[in-house]
Formats: structure tokens, C-alpha cells, sequence
């Protein structure tokens, strides 16, 4: 029901149509129940923290220097990703395909570390399978990594459109949307960097 | 920061500064998390506690510099943002309930039977319920 | 595999079953054939978005599983009638209490609520559609296949038998093999897509498509109960999805997180099940309490009493309902704390439930009331539910509740919450939007036999398992010994149980027969009562748009306010503009075919055919991101034709 709207020249693209209004407002719902979703991920791995059975404890296994690596990617390319938003927003398409393109780089680079990790992780005894604990693990870590392979075949997509239609206000609600699920992703990582990462240690520790 | 005029105005600038900010901010607070960890020799208690708060801190920075969780698509009402915002906290309430109730429910009580345990201790650190797992420096 | 290790075999009643399906399945082609209505089905119906329509089909589909889920029921009770029966053996009943249960909740339940938030919520907010018409028809058509995809397994591959709950480890891979299990997790989950994306879809009409004047203070109550359900869904819906999806890992891919082997958790399946299971107690029963809301207010012709602590009984209710999930494992051992402090939770979640009681009450004090059949419900509503609201305080008590536990006193405790509070008040809303919905009413003396009839047996199905239940029958049995004295009791309930089931054809012979006589609505007020905007439409089934000029709302009550203010409904020539309208779609109904191979493949763990339907899907998904599709107009010679305005 996008009606033609006298609308400011301030007013950013992607919230002068209705259709984008309505679109962004029902993402941002969306989000919190990926929160709800990741949560529950958060709880099962926390609950088998300790079920490791015969297989190896994380102390054994988990490498910092890998996660600050992925962690340090992610971030930037959230950090990317707000910038292009910026550039959109100045109507610069130019800045929004540079400044995507890095994020989606950057991306691809976390997600070439993780598929390392886990791979390392087989190789050294612990896959789904092993055990509890490892079942948690691969699953919260390799849900995110899923949300982020999903991620940039998303905004791909939605590149090739604003190349094809240009920045009209419902390809650039599209952008504004997958940049939302972008940063959330980063929100998600940090969590999995503190309560999967950082708690495994500590606790394993000793 | 409600009003999407505001911030593009901002933005018609050609640093955006808000984001330079967040990103230095999101970079220290990582930083400070692995420093409190590996570094600081307090318990583990104490550890976990301030490495969630900084998380959280984290998350509330990409929901507000990165996000415009506050912005809203309307020029005259704010209900839109304070929708969104009012979303993710009742979004954060219930993953707190989730994590800190599942964790609490599922180590309480029948812990004690629990044949599953990897070792003594977390044995003990379990059945006394209160998380008192204040053994070992981490360094 | 072997074609017979495919196809259920060696059961009469499963081969009759697949007769009368068949048979079913060539009648409704020959028909469609023979009248050629295929391309009438196809432009009006499967391709369609419209909120009303796809409405009255979730509502079709959810009497078809009110059918069968009824059915497995009276199967359930003939067993049980008298003691060492043979008339199931101890599998054949576990499935069909598993069917059962999953069918009325999941593919029932909700889907006839859903479907008539999706009938009457746009037009309650005077709104033309919902937020995202084409998300609407991928909602219904997900919940549809996930119901299918379910069905199925009645004659291909098994049921699943592991209860409704499907606790660990009796639904692992050794107490449970074949596909059964994971029929229940795949048709769960697919279905279960269908209801977030429905969560959200009204979270956001419901808040940002209002008509004008409506503020949120201002909104009817069944209006303010779809919002808080949504609310709900959308928090509580991932956490079955993520609880699905471990169970799935477990099963196919040997992941070990409910299991007994690799230092898996059994008790967290309870957990996560219940996480998601409490909340959805509350998504079942709150558009129940809007829509008896509605009616006690309208066939009283008084305005809802105590409307704010209505509203503010279900804000608290929003959060509430997801802190008292433990009080479904009491048993389970969590310790005196953990259990003391959720009994505590669960009693005061009764208090906003019990304010309702009260408004409603109150509601029909010194009012002037018609005992229409949509009230007689709402009425039997209130005496029933409280029987099942005060057994639920007696169960929430911890201590006592390991005496209650796992009796027929707690079956018959959740019949009495869920059929007097959710399928009451699906008949009662069924019956009060049916003219919104056809143009007609049902027939009101057959639906008082419906109404009695159905009273009755319910009470004497569920009064003496109540008792039976105090006795110490366990649930979840399949026979027991006539020693035990409890023959005649569940002779009685049994005989209550077919009660229900001639209530359920007398009111299918009420559809045929208002079909056939009822008098055709002129009016978009059909009961002369109404008091919110639906019952403001120019014609008795609104046209496409819903409203040729979207109503201003002054006032709560917005049609009394029109009608004391002598407001003409009909629109004036003048104020007639184009109506922008969103196109008709095939993608959401291919999009659940492949939904459905990819199911279907995963449950007997072809992973090709898994992966080929996911990826049917997100080709689905592509081809309509690169769909431009803004809709169209109504133009403004269709709309006056409509409304049947001459120059």
C-alpha cells in the first residue's frame, strides 16, 4: 500500500515509502525473536557446559588467537557496514557498493576462519558427536556461521538489485534491512565470544 | 536521535563520527573482556560478571550507534522507535529469563544425581548451587 | 526399503482410513474437474492474500483437524470404556494419543484462532489488509503443509507415539525408531515457520495500520488480545523451533544433547518444551478471552467493563506466562526452591485471569442480554473455565501436585481450560463473524442443540476422569485391570466423549443447512448489535479493500459512537479514490510444496530429497526479492460499482 508521498528531501530513502516503513519495523521484530532463538542456544550450551563425556574439555581445544581473529573481522565489517548505511543515506552509491563489498570480504574471512576451527576441532576428536558439550557447540557457533553465509548471499542479491534499479526507496529499504541483520550478527558474536569463548575457558580452567 | 532528520543531517557530514566511535569503543571493551579474563586473577564469579556486563555494553552499542534502534521512520511521532527499542529490551528479558532459568532449573535439585559429571569438582561446584567457583588463578 | 515397511500396514482400521481418503481425494477432483473450478480454485484461493479469505481457509482447515484430532479422541475412549480392552494395542494407542494431543494444539487450536484474527482484526482496526499480505499467505501455506506433512505419517511411515510432549529419551532413536518421531519435529517445524512470520505480520498491522482516531486505549479487546498473543508467539516460537531442531540433530545426526549416551540431558528437553509450552497455553487462550470479550459486551449491548484492567491484566499476562514454566516438572526433582519459587509464580499468574472473570461479569450486570447462540457459548465459557482455573491453583501447589501428577485429574484439568476456553470460543467466534464471513448466520435453533449437546457430553466426558484421576488412575495407559474398579466411570466419560462427537455433526449439518436456507445479510451489521468497525462494512461480506473510505474513529466503541451520532455509512460519491491493493501470488503455495519435499526427505532421511526441497525454497525466496511487485489500484468506477453507488 505504497501510496506517493510528498516527503522531505531530509527524509531518508528507505523510510519514504510505506512498504519500507512497515518492512523495517517488522524486521526489528523479527530480530528479537532471533534473540529469543539465540537464546536458546545460549541456555542448552551454558547447561552442557560440563558434559563433555570421553570426549576433550575446550581448554583442551579452543584457540584464542583464532577467535580474536574471527572476532576482530566481524566487528569491522559491522563497523563497514554502518559506513555504507552512512554513504546510502549522503544518496552516494558508489561509497554504499565499496563500503559493502569490504563488509562482504570481511565476512567471507570469518567465515574461512570458522570453517578452519572446525575443521581443526575434527581433526583433533571433537564433532557433533563427541559429546554433549561439543553438540552445543557446533550447534550455537555453526548457527551463527550459518546467519552469516545467509547473510551474504543476502545482501549480494540485493546489490545486483540497487545495480539494476538504483537507490529507489524500496531497494534501499531492502539495504537498510539486510544491514540490520548484519549488525545483529555482530551482536550475537559478541555474546558467543563471552558465554561459548570466553566462559568455556574460564570455567574449563584448572 | 529519534528523528531520522536529525541524524542524516548529521550524516551529510563527511566522518561519521558516531560510527568511528562505536567501532573504537566496541574494540576497547573486547580488549578490556580478554584483559579481565586471562589477566586479573579475580574469581571466577567476579570474571564472568563483568565479562557479560561488557558484552552487553557491546550489544547496546551496535543496537544504538550502528542500528538506529531509537530512530524512527515517522517525522512527527516517536512511537516507532520507541517500539523498536521497547522490542529488544522485552527481547532481553526474555533471553535473561531463558539463559540465567534454564541454567538455574537444570543445575538445581537433581544435580545431586547427576551421573554425568567430568570431574569432582564441578561436582561440588554444582551441588552448592550458588556458583561458588572461586578456585584457581586463570593467568 | 520395502514398500511395505512404506506404507502403513496390517491394521483394518489404518485401511479403511486409506479407503476413505482415496475416495475422498478422486470426489473433490471429479468435482473440481467435472464443474471445472480448477481456475476458480486457483485465482481466488491458492494464489490468494487477501486476510480474509486466507482466514476462512486456516479455519477450514483447522474443523478438518478438529475431525480428526476428534476421532483419534473417541478411538482413545472406546479403549478405554471398559477395562482389557483389545480394541488397540498398546502402539496403536500411544500414536493416537500423540496425534491427538499434537493435532489440537498445533494444528487445531491455533490455526482456528489464527484464522479468525485474520478474518476480523483488519477490519476491527479499519484497516484494508494486514502489514504484509503476501507473508500471510506464506504463513498459511507453511502451517498448512506442516499440518500435511504431519498427517501423512497416519498412513505413510508411522505415527509418531511418543506422546505430544515427546519427552527424552522415549522419543530418542532407540525407544522411537522409524520416521514416526520425525514427522512430529519436520511437520512441527514447518508449521511452526508459518506461525513467527504470523507473530510478526499482526504485531506490526495491528500497531502501525490503525484507522485514524483509533489509539491504542481506543482498541477493541479482541484487538488488544491478538496484539499480546503476537507478542507471545514471536518470543516463545523460536525457543520450540531451536527445541525441534536439537531433537532433529539427536535423531539424524547423532548429536548428543537429550540423549543418555555422550553425557547428553534428558531433563532439557523438558525444559525447552516447556519454555516454549507455557507461553503457548497463553497464545491458545487469549483470543479466546478477547473474542468472549466482544460477545458478552455486545449481546449485553453494554460497553466491556473494567476495559483498562482487561488490557492491563494481558500486558502482565505478555511477560508473566514465560516465568512459570516449571511447574509442568514439578516431579522432575529440581528441589524445593526451584519448585517453591515457580509454585508461587504459577498462583499469581491466576490473578489477572481471575480480574477477567470478573469484568466479564460485570459486563453483563444490569445489562438488557440476548441469549444468541455466540453468548450461550460465552456463557457455558464461564462456568466451565473456572472449573479448570481453580484445578489449575490446586495443581500449582508443588506438594500437592505430586499426588495430581500424571493422573487423569490433570487430563481433565487442561480439557477443562483448553476445550472450555479455547474450542468454546472458536464455536463462539465462529458463529459471530460467520455472517462477516458467508453473508449469512448458522442457524441458531440447531446451533442451541450444538451448544447443549456439546455441554453436556463434555461434562460428563471430563467430570469422572476427575474423580478417576483422584483414584489414582494414570494417564497415558492404554488399558487397566477391572480389579481396579475404574470401569464404569470411564464407560461414562466415554459416553461424554461420543456426546461431543454428535455435537461436532450436528453442527456440520448446521453448515450445510444455513447454506442451503439461512436468510442473505443486507447489512454489514448482521446481529443489529455491533460495536466495532467490522460491523461497519457497507455490504455483509466486506469486498476485497475492505472499506471504500477508511472510518475515523472517535471513541471506543467506534460504531455505537457512529450510530448515536446518526453517522451515514454509506460512502458519498466524492470521497470515492483509487485503492491501492497487493497482487495475488502462486509463490508462497510452491513455496510449501517444496517445504514439503524437503520434509518429507528428512523424515525418512533422504538427504537428497532434503536438499533439493531447501533449495526449491530459497529459489522461491529469490524469485520474489527480485519481484518488483507493488501491487495495483481499484479503480474508482469498480469501487462505486461495488458499492453500488449511481452518479
Amino acid at each position: 500500500m505504497a501510496h506517493a508521498e510528498v516527503h522531505d528531501h531530509n527524509t531518508p530513502l528507505e523510510y519514504q515509502s510505506e512498504t519500507g516503513r512497515l518492512n523495517i519495523l517488522g524486521f526489528w521484530i523479527f530480530l528479537g525473536a532471533e534473540i529469543a532463538l539465540f537464546s536458546t542456544l545460549f541456555a542448552t550450551y551454558l547447561v552442557l557446559m560440563f558434559r563433555t563425556a570421553d570426549g576433550p574439555t575446550p581448554h583442551e581445544l579452543f584457540e584464542l588467537k583464532g577467535v580474536l581473529i574471527e572476532t576482530f573481522l566481524l566487528l569491522t565489517s559491522s563497523f563497514t557496514c554502518g559506513i555504507a548505511i552512512h554513504e546510502m543515506r549522503r544518496r552516494n552509491r558508489k561509497g554504499l557498493f565499496t563500503w559493502m563489498i569490504i563488509t562482504l570480504a570481511l565476512g567471507a574471512g570469518f567465515l574461512g576462519y570458522e570453517i578452519y576451527e572446525f575443521v581443526t576441532y575434527v581433526h583433533e576428536g571433537a564433532a557433533l558427536g563427541t559429546s554433549a558439550f561439543w553438540s552445543g557447540f557446533f550447534v550455537i557457533v555453526g548457527t551463527h556461521g550459518l546467519h552469516v553465509t545467509m547473510g551474504i548471499a543476502w545482501i549480494t542479491l540485493i546489490l545486483i538489485q540497487v545495480a539494476r534499479r538504483g537507490l529507489t526507496p524500496q531497494t534501499s529499504a531492502k539495504v537498510f534491512i539486510s544491514s540490520l541483520y548484519w549488525h545483529f550478527l555482530d551482536v550475537v558474536w559478541i555474546f558467543i565470544f563471552t558465554a561459548v569463548y570466553l566462559t568455556g575457558m574460564v570455567l574449563h580452567n584448572g | 536521535m529519534a528523528n531520522p532528520q536529525d541524524s542524516l543531517s548529521r550524516e551529510h557530514g563527511g566522518i561519521p563520527w558516531k560510527h568511528v566511535i562505536g567501532y573504537l569503543l566496541s574494540i576497547i571493551l573486547t580488549a578490556l573482556a580478554l584483559w579481565v579474563t586471562f589477566e586479573t586473577g579475580f574469581s571466577t564469579r567476579t570474571i564472568l560478571i563483568i565479562i557479560f556486563i561488557f558484552a552487553f555494553l557491546q550489544a547496546a552499542l551496535q543496537l544504538l550507534m550502528f542500528m538506529h534502534m531509537t530512530e524512527s521512520s515517522e517525522k512527527k511521532s516517536k512511537l516507532t522507535g520507541q517500539t523498536q527499542t521497547g522490542n529488544i529490551l522485552f527481547a532481553a528479558f526474555i533471553a535473561i529469563v531463558i539463559v540465567a532459568g534454564s541454567v538455574w532449573v537444570m543445575s538445581a535439585g537433581h544435580a545431586e544425581h547427576d551421573h554425568h559429571k567430568m570431574d569432582s569438582k564441578t561436582h561440588d561446584m554444582k551441588m552448592d548451587g550458588d556458583m561458588k567457583m572461586d578456585h584457581g588463578d586463570h593467568k | 526399503m520395502k514398500w511395505d515397511e512404506f506404507f502403513v500396514t496390517g491394521d483394518p482400521l489404518i485401511y479403511g482410513a486409506d479407503v476413505s481418503i482415496g475416495l475422498t481425494v478422486i470426489g473433490i477432483l471429479f468435482y473440481l474437474t467435472y464443474f471445472k473450478k480448477w481456475q476458480w480454485l486457483w485465482t481466488e484461493w491458492l494464489t490468494t492474500v487477501d486476510h480474509k479469505k486466507l482466514g476462512i481457509m486456516y479455519i477450514a482447515s483447522a474443523v478438518l483437524m478438529l475431525f480428526r484430532g476428534g476421532v483419534d479422541a473417541l478411538l482413545m475412549r472406546v479403549q478405554l470404556a471398559t477395562p482389557d480392552s483389545k480394541f488397540l494395542d498398546s502402539q496403536h494407542y500411544n500414536e493416537i494419543f500423540t496425534t491427538h494431543g499434537t493435532i489440537m494444539i498445533i494444528f487445531m487450536a491455533m490455526p482456528f484462532l489464527i484464522g479468525l484474527i485474520n478474518v476480523v482484526i483488519p477490519l476491527q482496526i479499519g484497516a484494508r489488509d494486514v502489514a504484509f499480505p503476501y507473508l500471510n499467505a506464506v504463513s498459511f501455506w507453511t502451517f498448512f503443509i506442516g499440518a500435511m506433512l504431519f498427517n501423512v505419517s497416519f498412513v505413510i511411515g508411522g505415527s509418531p507415539s511418543a506422546g505430544w510432549t515427546s519427552y527424552m529419551p522415549l522419543a530418542g532413536n532407540e525407544l522411537s525408531p522409524g520416521p514416526g518421531q520425525n514427522y512430529y519435529l519436520l511437520g512441527l517445524q514447518i508449521a511452526g515457520i508459518g506461525t513467527l512470520l504470523t507473530g510478526i505480520n499482526f504485531l506490526v498491522t495491528i500497531l502501525k495500520m490503525r484507522a485514524p482516531g483509533m489509539t491504542l486505549f481506543r482498541m477493541p479487546v479482541f484487538t488488544w488480545s491478538a496484539l499480546i498473543t503476537m507478542i507471545i508467539i514471536v518470543f516463545a516460537f523460536p525457543i520450540l523451533t531451536v527445541a525441534l531442531a536439537l531433537m532433529t540433530f539427536d535423531r539424524l545426526f547423532g548429536a548428543h544433547f537429550f540423549t543418555l549416551q555422550g553425557a547428553g540431558m534428558d531433563m532439557l528437553w523438558a525444559n525447552l518444551f516447556w519454555l516454549w509450552g507455557h507461553p503457548e497455553v497463553y497464545i491458545v487462550v487469549l483470543p479466546a478471552f478477547g473474542m468472549f470479550s466482544e460477545i458478552i459486551s455486545t449481546f449485553s449491548r453494554k460497553t466491556i467493563f473494567g476495559y483498562k484492567a482487561m488490557i492491563w491484566a494481558m500486558i502482565i499476562i505478555a511477560g508473566y506466562s514465560f516465568m512459570v514454566w516449571v511447574h509442568h516438572f514439578f516431579t522432575m526433582g529440581s528441589g524445593e526452591l526451584v519448585n517453591s519459587v515457580f509454585s508461587i509464580t504459577t498462583m499469581i499468574i491466576g490473578i489477572p485471569t481471575g480480574i477477567k472473570i470478573f469484568n466479564w461479569l460485570f459486563t453483563m450486570y444490569k445489562g438488557k442480554i440476548s441469549f444468541t447462540t455466540p453468548m450461550l457459548w460465552s456463557l457455558g465459557f464461564i462456568v466451565n473455565f473456572v472449573i479448570g482455573g481453580v484445578t489449575g491453583v490446586m495443581l500449582a501447589m508443588a506438594a500437592a501436585d505430586y499426588q495430581y501428577h500424571n493422573t487423569y485429574f490433570l487430563v481433565a484439568h487442561f480439557h477443562y481450560v483448553l476445550i472450555a476456553g479455547t474450542v468454546f470460543a472458536c464455536f463462539a467466534g465462529l458463529i459471530f463473524w460467520f455472517p462477516k464471513m458467508f453473508g449469512y448466520k448458522l442457524n441458531e435453533r440447531i446451533g442451541k442443540w450444538v451448544f447443549w449437546v456439546f455441554n453436556i457430553g463434555f461434562n460428563v466426558c471430563f467430570i469422572p476422569q476427575f474423580i478417576l484421576g483422584l483414584d489414582g488412575m494414570p494417564r497415558r495407559v492404554y488399558t487397566y485391570s477391572a480389579a481396579s474398579g475404574w470401569g464404569n466411570l470411564n464407560m461414562l466419560s466415554t459416553v461424554g466423549g461420543f456426546l461431543m462427537g454428535v455435537a461436532f455433526l450436528i453442527l456440520v449439518y448446521n453448515f450445510y443447512f444455513s447454506f442451503r436456507y439461512s436468510e442473505r445479510e443486507n447489512t454489514g451489521d448482521s446481529w443489529g448489535l455491533g460495536r466495532t468497525l467490522e460491523w461497519s462494512t457497507t455490504s455483509a461480506v466486506p469486498p476485497h479493500y475492505n472499506f471504500a473510505i477508511t472510518p475515523t474513529v472517535k471513541s471506543f466503541d467506534p460504531l455505537i459512537q457512529m450510530k448515536r451520532d446518526n453517522v451515514d455509512l454509506k460512502p458519498k460519491i466524492k470521497d470515492i479514490k483509487k485503492i491501492h491493493m497487493p497482487d495475488n501470488s502462486g509463490v508462497p503455495f510452491f513455496m510449501s510444496a517444496f517445504f514439503f519435499i524437503a520434509g518429507f526427505g528428512l523424515v525418512f532421511e533422504w538427504f537428497w530429497m532434503g536438499i533439493v526441497g531447501l533449495i526449491g525454497v530459497f529459489i522461491t525466496l529469490i524469485i520474489r526479492s527480485f519481484d518488483p511487485n507493488e501491487g495495483y489500484y481499484v479503480s474508482e468506477e469498480e469501487i462505486k460499482e461495488t458499492e453500488r453507488l449511481t452518479v
